[in-house]
C-alpha cells in the first residue's frame, strides 16, 4: 500500500469544495483517515468529491481544493459505533465510485444521530448495507469459485520439482486482498497464486507476495484433474429434476468463463428430457390400475410384455382353483415359480412332473388341492431353446429377480382378489413374489411370516417351503431328507389352515 | 477382476450417490492448516463451490465406496436387485481424489456413503478407514460427512464421530410400514436406535470436551438424516410430525427431503409417478417455518388441507395466515417479533430491520416496501401508520389475489 503524499493542513474556507484522491481502492485505513481529518474541520459531505485512483472527480469539483482543511485544535475526534465501522469496512471493498462519499455521508449524519445505522429504512444505510452485501458474496463466490490449475515447476535448490496451483479469477469488487486470508489459511502448505485483472497474490508456503495485474494469458490453460471434475459434475446432477433458475440465482452466468464444469451445463440441461424419459421407460413401469377381478388379470397377462419373459414364443399360465367360500374356497393360495414346458402347453398351473409330485404330497397331508387357489409368482415359462438329443428342447431358465419383482403386480392382484387365509410359497422365487425379498428357504420355513394387505385389504400369513422340482432333482439321502422336511412342512400348513378356519 | 479406469468409476459411483440431498459442509467447528502439514479449513460457513442444473449445491464429492449391495431396497437405485453397473474404490483412491479436488478448490470436502459389500460392519469399518486415511495420514483438515449403517456394531459406527464432521443415518421413508414395505431388509427399530446411540455419544463428547481442553473432537457438526418423499402413502403432515420428533428426540441439525424421482431399472414395486418436485419445495419451507419462524408442528399441520397435503400453489405460511386470519393484520410498528415471523412475505432479515428501524421512526408502508421483496404480499396482513387493509382479510378472494400465477408456477413444475 503506497502511503499517501503529506497533506498541507490549512482551515476551512466558506463555499470552499475539496477533492480527495484516493490512492487506493480498498484500504478502509486510508478513507478513515481523510474522513476523520474532514469531519473534525466541519466539511458537510456535499462539499467533498473522492476520486478513484486514476480517476478524476469530474467537472464539478474540477477546481477543487485538493488540500484538506485543517482540523480545529479543540476539536473533539469523532466517535462513531462500532455497527457502522463493520459495514463500511466492507462496503469500502465496494467497486461502486460513490462508496467513499456515502460512507462520508452516512458518518457526517451519525454525529448527529449516532443511532441512524439501524434504521434501515434511511435510503443512505440502506445503500451502505447493500453494497457491503454485494461485497460480502462476491467475497463467498470467489473462495467458492476459484479453480485451480496445477503447474509443474522445478523446485528451490536442493528441492524436488514442485507443484504450483495457479488460478485466473475475474472478481467485481476490490476483494482480493481481503480474501488472501482464507486462502492462506485453507491452503497453508501449498505453493499457489491467484491472478486477477486488478492484481495478484503470491503464496510461497511461508509468505504472502502481492503482485501486479495480471491476464487470463498469464495463468496455466488446462489442468488434466479438470477431466475427472467435469464427469463428477455431471454424474452427480439428476436429470430428473431439473431446476435452472436455482443454479443461476447462485451461479450466475457471469461466474461460468472461468470454471472448467460450466462448459458442460448447455449440454447437460439439453439432455435432461431425453435422460429422464429414458429412465423413466427403462424403470418404473406404470402398471396403471389394479385389476378388480380374476378375470381381468387372465386378459392383462395374455398382453403382457413388461419383462422379455413375455415376449417369448409361449402363454401366460392363469392361476385356478376356488376364489370364495361358495364356491369351497378353503382359505389357502399355494404359489409356484412359474409355469414349465407342461403347464405352458396345457394352459394350467402345477400339471407337469413337479406338479404330480406336489399332488401326492398334499393328499398325504390331507390338504383338498380342489379348495386351494393354486398360481405362480411368475405368469410365463422363462426358458432357453436347446438341441437334446436331436430334438429340440425348451430347458428351464430360473427368473431374475427383476421379473418377479415385475409379476409382483399380478400376483398380489389375485391375492387381493382372492383373500386366502394362508398363502403357501414354495421355492425361493415364489417366496420373493410375495415379500418382495429374498429368503432363505432353510431360515423361512416352519414359521409364518405376516403378509400386509394389498392397498390396505386382506393381511394374511405366508409360509414358505420348498418347491417340488427341487426335491425331482435330489436324490438318494438328500432327497429322501428334503420329501421329510416338505412333509413337515405340508403337515404344518395343513394344521394351521384347520386352525384358521 | 481387473478395475476399471477411476474415471469411469467415478462416474458411475458419483451417480450413485446423487440420490443423497444433503451436501452441506457448514456447522463444524473452525480450524484452518496452518500448524499442520496438510491441507484444508473450515470457518462455520459452507461453501457451495458449484451449483448443478438440478439448482442443487455442489459442496462436497460426494461418493459411495461401492455401489454393490446385499440390500434390496425398492426405491434404491443400487439394490441387489438392480442391473446397474457396479464398481468400487478402495479408501485409499477416495482419499486421494478427494485431496485432489480439495487443493485445486472444487470441494470442502468429501460425503462418503456405500452400499452394503460382505456386511455391514465391513462396510462401516472401509468407511472409517478413508476418513481415518484423510485425517491421520494427509492431515486433511476440511469437511468430512459419513453416512453411517444403522445395522453395524455401534462401536464401529462411532468410531466414525472421530473422524467426521458430520454423520447421518438414513430413516429413508417417514413412516415404519413405508420402510417395512419398500426397504424390507431394514428395520424402523434398528434406524432409531442407532441415531439415539449417535445423540449420546455426540453429547458425552460435547461434555467431555467442556472438561478437558483435549477431549476429542466427535462430530462436531451433529447428525442428519434423509426421508424419500413422494414412495410411500405419507401425507405432509405424516412428514412434518415425523421430522419433528427427529429433531427433538436425537437433536438433528437437517432432516433432508428427497422427493423420489425415477431411478434407472426401478422396482417393479414402485409403480409410481413422480411426486411434484414442488412438494418436496415446501416441505423444506414447513421445516423452515418450524426452524426459524417459531411454528409448532401441530401449526404446520393445521396449514395442510384435510387430506393432510399442503397446498402446492402457495407456501405453507401464506396458507396458515389465509386460514387463521383472525391472528392478521399485525401493526409493524407494535407487535411483537413473533407476530412478524408470521406475517407472510417477512422474513427473518425484514423482520429484524423492522424491528431495529421502528425504534427510530413510525414505519410507513414505503419503509417496509423496502425491507421486503413483495410488499403487495405483505399489505393485506400489516398496518403501518398510513395503511390499514381494510376488511382485505375477510375477502373471500384473498388466496387468488396473493397466489402466485399459474404461468409463474410452471417453473417450478417442469
Amino acid at each position: 500500500m503506497t502511503g499517501h503524499k503529506e497533506l498541507e493542513l490549512q482551515h476551512v474556507r466558506l463555499g470552499t469544495y475539496y477533492v480527495v484522491p484516493m490512492a487506493t481502492s480498498d484500504d478502509f485505513e486510508e478513507w478513515r483517515d481523510h474522513a476523520r481529518r474532514l469531519l473534525m474541520a466541519d466539511v458537510p459531505p456535499d462539499r467533498v468529491a473522492w476520486t478513484e485512483p486514476g480517476g478524476s472527480a469530474g467537472d464539478l469539483f474540477s477546481h477543487g481544493d485538493r488540500r484538506l482543511p485543517a482540523p480545529d485544535r479543540d476539536a473533539a475526534p469523532p466517535r462513531v459505533s462500532r455497527r457502522f465501522i463493520e459495514i463500511a469496512r466492507t462496503a469500502l471493498l465496494n467497486s461502486d465510485y460513490k462508496r467513499f462519499s456515502l460512507l462520508y455521508r452516512v458518518l457526517w449524519r451519525l454525529q448527529a444521530k449516532p443511532k441512524l445505522i439501524e434504521d434501515m429504512a434511511d435510503p443512505d444505510v440502506r445503500a451502505m448495507a447493500d453494497m457491503a452485501r454485494e461485497v460480502r458474496r462476491d467475497i463467498h463466490k470467489m473462495r467458492a469459485f476459484v479453480r485451480f490449475r496445477v503447474v509443474e515447476e522445478e523446485g528451490r535448490p536442493g528441492e524436488d520439482r514442485s507443484e504450483h496451483y495457479v488460478a485466473w479469477f475475474e472478481p467485481f469488487h476490490h476483494i482480493l486482498r481481503h480474501n488472501a486470508g482464507f486462502f492462506t489459511r485453507r491452503f497453508a502448505n501449498m505453493r499457489w497464486s491467484i491472478l486477477t485483472p486488478r492484481g495478484s497474490l503470491h503464496w510461497d508456503g511461508k509468505t504472502l507476495h502481492e503482485g501486479p495485474p495480471a491476464t487470463r494469458a498469464d495463468a496455466p490453460g488446462g489442468d488434466p484433474a479438470e477431466d475427472l471434475w467435469r464427469s463428477y459434475y455431471a454424474s452427480i446432477f439428476n436429470p430428473a429434476r431439473l431446476k435452472i433458475g436455482a443454479m443461476l440465482k447462485e451461479m450466475p452466468r457471469k461466474y461460468w468463463k472461468n470454471m472448467p464444469e460450466a462448459q458442460l451445463i448447455p449440454e447437460l440441461i439439453a439432455g435432461a428430457q431425453a435422460r429422464e424419459a429414458a429412465m423413466v421407460e427403462k424403470g418404473a413401469l406404470d402398471m396403471g390400475e389394479r385389476p378388480a377381478t380374476l378375470g381381468a388379470i387372465e386378459r392383462a397377462i395374455h398382453a403382457c410384455a413388461r419383462c422379455p419373459i413375455g415376449e417369448l414364443h409361449n402363454t401366460a399360465v392363469m392361476g385356478e382353483g376356488p376364489q370364495s367360500v361358495a364356491e369351497g374356497f378353503s382359505g389357502l393360495m399355494i404359489v409356484g415359480e412359474q409355469p414349465g414346458d407342461h403347464e405352458d402347453q396345457q394352459g394350467r398351473p402345477f400339471v407337469g412332473p413337479a406338479g404330480q409330485l406336489l399332488d401326492v404330497h398334499l393328499a398325504e397331508a390331507g390338504i383338498d388341492r380342489s379348495a386351494a387357489y393354486v398360481t405362480n409368482a411368475v405368469k410365463h415359462f422363462k426358458y432357453v431353446p436347446k438341441v437334446v438329443r436331436g430334438s429340440k428342447r425348451r430347458l428351464h431358465q430360473n427368473p431374475s429377480a427383476k421379473e418377479i419383482d415385475v409379476c409382483r403386480w399380478w400376483v398380489e392382484s389375485e391375492r387381493m382378489i382372492v383373500q386366502p387365509r394362508l398363502v403357501l410359497a414354495m421355492g425361493a422365487s415364489a417366496a420373493r413374489g410375495m415379500l418382495g425379498k429374498t429368503v432363505s428357504i432353510t431360515k423361512a420355513r416352519g414359521s409364518p411370516i405376516p403378509l400386509d394387505g394389498i392397498d390396505g385389504v386382506g393381511g394374511s400369513e405366508l409360509w414358505v417351503t420348498a418347491h417340488p422340482s427341487y426335491l425331482l432333482r435330489l436324490d438318494g439321502a438328500g432327497r429322501e431328507e428334503q420329501e421329510r422336511l416338505f412333509r413337515i412342512d405340508l403337515a404344518a400348513v395343513a394344521a394351521r389352515l384347520a386352525e384358521l378356519a | 477382476m481387473a478395475e476399471k479406469p477411476i474415471l469411469e468409476r467415478l462416474k458411475t459411483l458419483a451417480d450413485a450417490a446423487k440420490y443423497d440431498a444433503s451436501c452441506a459442509s457448514s456447522g463444524t467447528t473452525k480450524r484452518d492448516s496452518r500448524s499442520g502439514k496438510g491441507i484444508g479449513s473450515t470457518e462455520g460457513m459452507g461453501i457451495c463451490h458449484a451449483y448443478a442444473p438440478d439448482g442443487r449445491c455442489i459442496s462436497l464429492l460426494k461418493l459411495l465406496l461401492t455401489n454393490h449391495c446385499v440390500f434390496d431396497c425398492h426405491y434404491c437405485v443400487n439394490r441387489k436387485s438392480s442391473n446397474v453397473e457396479r464398481a468400487r474404490f478402495t479408501p485409499q483412491e477416495v482419499a486421494d481424489l478427494t485431496l485432489s479436488f480439495y487443493k485445486r478448490n472444487y470441494i470442502e470436502g468429501l460425503f462418503l456413503s456405500s452400499g452394503i459389500i460382505r456386511n455391514s460392519n465391513h462396510t462401516m469399518e472401509m468407511l472409517v478407514e478413508t476418513a481415518r486415511i484423510l485425517r491421520e495420514e494427509q492431515d486433511f483438515r476440511g469437511y468430512i460427512h459419513l453416512k453411517t449403517i444403522p445395522e453395524a456394531d455401534p462401536e464401529i459406527v462411532q468410531r466414525a464421530g472421530l473422524y467426521a464432521d458430520r454423520v447421518s443415518i438414513n430413516v429413508e421413508l417417514p413412516t415404519d410400514a413405508g420402510l417395512t414395505r419398500l426397504a424390507p431388509d431394514k428395520n424402523a427399530g434398528q434406524i432409531d436406535g442407532a441415531m439415539a446411540g449417535m445423540n449420546s455419544a455426540i453429547v458425552e463428547a460435547k461434555d467431555a470436551k467442556k472438561r478437558f481442553r483435549h477431549a476429542p473432537r466427535f462430530a462436531p457438526a451433529g447428525q442428519s438424516t434423509q426421508m424419500i418423499i413422494g414412495a410411500d402413502a405419507a401425507s405432509d403432515t405424516d412428514i412434518v410430525t415425523r421430522a419433528s420428533s427427529l429433531y427433538t428426540r436425537h437433536r438433528l441439525r437437517r432432516v433432508y427431503y428427497s422427493a423420489f424421482s425415477p431411478i434407472p431399472d426401478a422396482s417393479a414395486v414402485l409403480p409410481l409417478k413422480r411426486p411434484p418436485l414442488i412438494r418436496e419445495h415446501r416441505l423444506y419451507q414447513s421445516d423452515w417455518l418450524m426452524r426459524f419462524y417459531g411454528y409448532a408442528p401441530h401449526e404446520v399441520a393445521a396449514a395442510a388441507g384435510a387430506d393432510g397435503m399442503l397446498p402446492l400453489d402457495i407456501d405453507p405460511k401464506l396458507a396458515w395466515a389465509l386460514k387463521f386470519r383472525e391472528s392478521f393484520p399485525v401493526d409493524v410498528n407494535r407487535a411483537p417479533k413473533e407476530a412478524l415471523l408470521r406475517v407472510p412475505g417477512l422474513g427473518t432479515r425484514a423482520v429484524g430491520q423492522i424491528l431495529m428501524a421502528r425504534r427510530h421512526r413510525r414505519l410507513r408502508l414505503e419503509d417496509v416496501a423496502k425491507m421486503t421483496v413483495s410488499v403487495k404480499k405483505v399489505q393485506p396482513f400489516i398496518v403501518t401508520i398510513d395503511w390499514r387493509p381494510v376488511l382485505l382479510t375477510d375477502r373471500a378472494d384473498l388466496k387468488a389475489l396473493l397466489a402466485p400465477k399459474a404461468e409463474q408456477l410452471e417453473l417450478f413444475v417442469a
